[in-house]
């Protein structure tokens, strides 16, 4: 009986984070598209619903009723996991990811970590799609999404180093708690500034959208995918820019505390200050997208390799050096 | 490399210039025309849909030449006639396929009496083709119920003829 509890409280958890979760990576989608077009002096999705707000969901029922391809030479069975994986890792990275001081579905010790590993793993579902596609572009594009992504995770690795220094735990709730006095974007900005770079990359977002580079590779490990198949992956992609939002609102932003702890700004809730971060890190996404041109493969190996990484590791030793040498070290 | 292009690398400075000229595109007055609902100026050479045109009589004027036939690049154009009692030649068939035709204004170009005219009409889409397949009642339809336009867009047009 116990059990049963347990199960149907749990169940009830994950709906609530994963149905708004969802919804949310809908209007994400419509926001990308609106100040993308925002830019260039265009309207946007402006038809369907209030502002076109509900435009993401008329193309998921187009997606729904749209007939799934699967070439006759694909290999069936990883043809169809690909976007299942992509899209699930996508949402059970959200399991950690604390709205507020009482609000996570799993606190867990390592929470970090976790985090860390579900992102490396996400690189598994487009090397699946471009694999099992059977042809070209899909391949190309999937040899270079997972090359980008394993060289970015690596500098990803090394900033979250930093801020693990600065707070002696690997829990995301500890983390946002020692960001109490001071966000960490102030003393770590290069950081930061290099945590949201890479995050475009892990994420393939414009200016490092190589695998699904246009005009070379036609849609990248998208190209034989139709229906609710490339609408998963699409989803999986939206929900993996969110979480990278969220985690750099976490790690540098200082998660749900307000900016200012004064009167009015207290009385509004945590969670719409962590929304409020995280939607203004998208919309950085998002207007990165409408002016950068894209870069050329060679460049993003080299920025990754020879330029972020080396960095990042000189900015671990001076971090590590300042904090020992002011007797500033967390104690645990 | 100057050490002013490589603090400019390091500081991102284009990055950020770009970034505020994104930021005060953006909340500038939108170019975008609401298409179904408002639509943009059409000039009066327009090519769109086809029509047969009549003299204010009721006469139509087409006068089955057929040079529209002839040098029609698509061979989109069928036509076949005969001639009346009056002893004028009219006529009997006119027909256009709109899915061979390719808009190029040859037709109207080529016709001495101004019967065969492409109007400003550009939305005539179907569900199914036959229905693009126009005949001699379309067309002269069509020029009944555009006449008005078709008019003043000849008069408009003439002085660059």
């Amino acid at each position: 009986m116990e059990y049963f509890y347990t199960l149907i409280s749990q169940t009830y958890k994950i709906l609530f984070l994963l149905l708004p979760l969802l919804t949310a990576v809908a209007m994400i989608v419509w926001l990308d598209r609106r100040v993308w077009a925002f830019v260039q002096k265009r309207k946007g999705p402006n038809v369907v619903g209030p502002f076109g707000l509900f435009q993401s969901l008329a193309d998921a029922l187009k997606y729904i009723f749209k007939e799934i391809i699967i070439p006759a030479s694909s290999n069936k069975i990883v043809f169809i996991l690909a976007p299942i994986t992509t899209m699930t890792l996508a949402l059970i990275s959200w399991a950690v990811i604390p709205f507020s001081e009482d609000f996570v579905l799993a606190n867990i010790n390592v929470g970090i970590l976790y985090l860390f590993a579900i992102s490396s793993l996400g690189v598994y579902g487009i090397i699946m799609g471009g694999w099992a596609s059977n042809s070209k572009y899909p391949f190309l594009g999937a040899i270079r999404s997972a090359a980008q992504m394993v060289s970015y995770e690596v500098s990803i690795g090394v900033i979250i180093i930093n801020v693990l220094l600065c707070v002696g735990s690997l829990n995301l709730t500890d983390i946002v708690l020692a960001q109490d006095k001071v966000w960490f974007v102030i003393p770590l900005f290069p950081m930061f500034v290099i945590f949201f770079i890479s995050a475009l990359a892990e994420t393939n977002r414009p200016p490092f959208d190589l695998p699904e580079a246009e005009a070379e590779l036609v849609a990248g490990y998208q190209t034989e995918y139709s229906g609710m198949m490339y609408a998963m992956f699409w989803l999986g992609e939206y929900a993996n820019i969110l979480l990278m939002c969220a985690m750099g609102s976490i790690l540098f932003l200082g998660g749900w505390l307000s900016p200012i702890n004064i009167y009015p700004f207290d009385l509004v809730p945590p969670a719409l200050w962590f929304i409020m971060k995280i939607l203004v890190l998208f919309i950085l996404f998002a207007l990165v997208k409408a002016i950068v041109p894209r870069y050329r493969y060679d460049q993003l190996m080299k920025l990754g390799w020879k330029i972020f990484l080396p960095f990042s590791l000189i900015w671990v030793v001076l971090t590590a050096g300042f904090l020992l040498y002011f007797d500033l070290l967390p104690k645990v | 490399m100057k050490i002013s292009r490589i603090l400019k690398t390091i500081f991102m400075l284009d990055f950020l210039n770009g970034l505020k000229i994104a930021i005060r595109e953006a909340f500038k007055a939108k170019k975008t025309l609401n298409y179904p609902f408002e639509k943009g100026k059409i000039s009066p050479r327009a090519r769109g849909e086809h029509a047969l045109r009549r003299y204010p009589n009721g006469e139509e004027r087409c006068i089955a030449c057929k040079l529209c036939e002839a040098v029609c690049p698509a061979q989109a154009i069928t036509i076949e006639s005969e001639q009346r009692e009056d002893g004028s030649r009219k006529t009997t068939r006119y027909d256009i396929d709109m899915l061979k035709c390719i808009y190029c204004g040859l037709c109207e170009e080529s016709c001495p009496v101004d019967a065969i005219v492409q109007g400003p009409n550009f939305e005539f889409a179907t569900e199914t083709r036959e229905e693009l397949y126009y005949n001699k009642e379309k067309l002269l339809e069509n020029g009944d119920r555009w006449e008005n336009v078709l008019a003043a867009n000849i008069k408009a047009d003439n002085p660059y003829r």
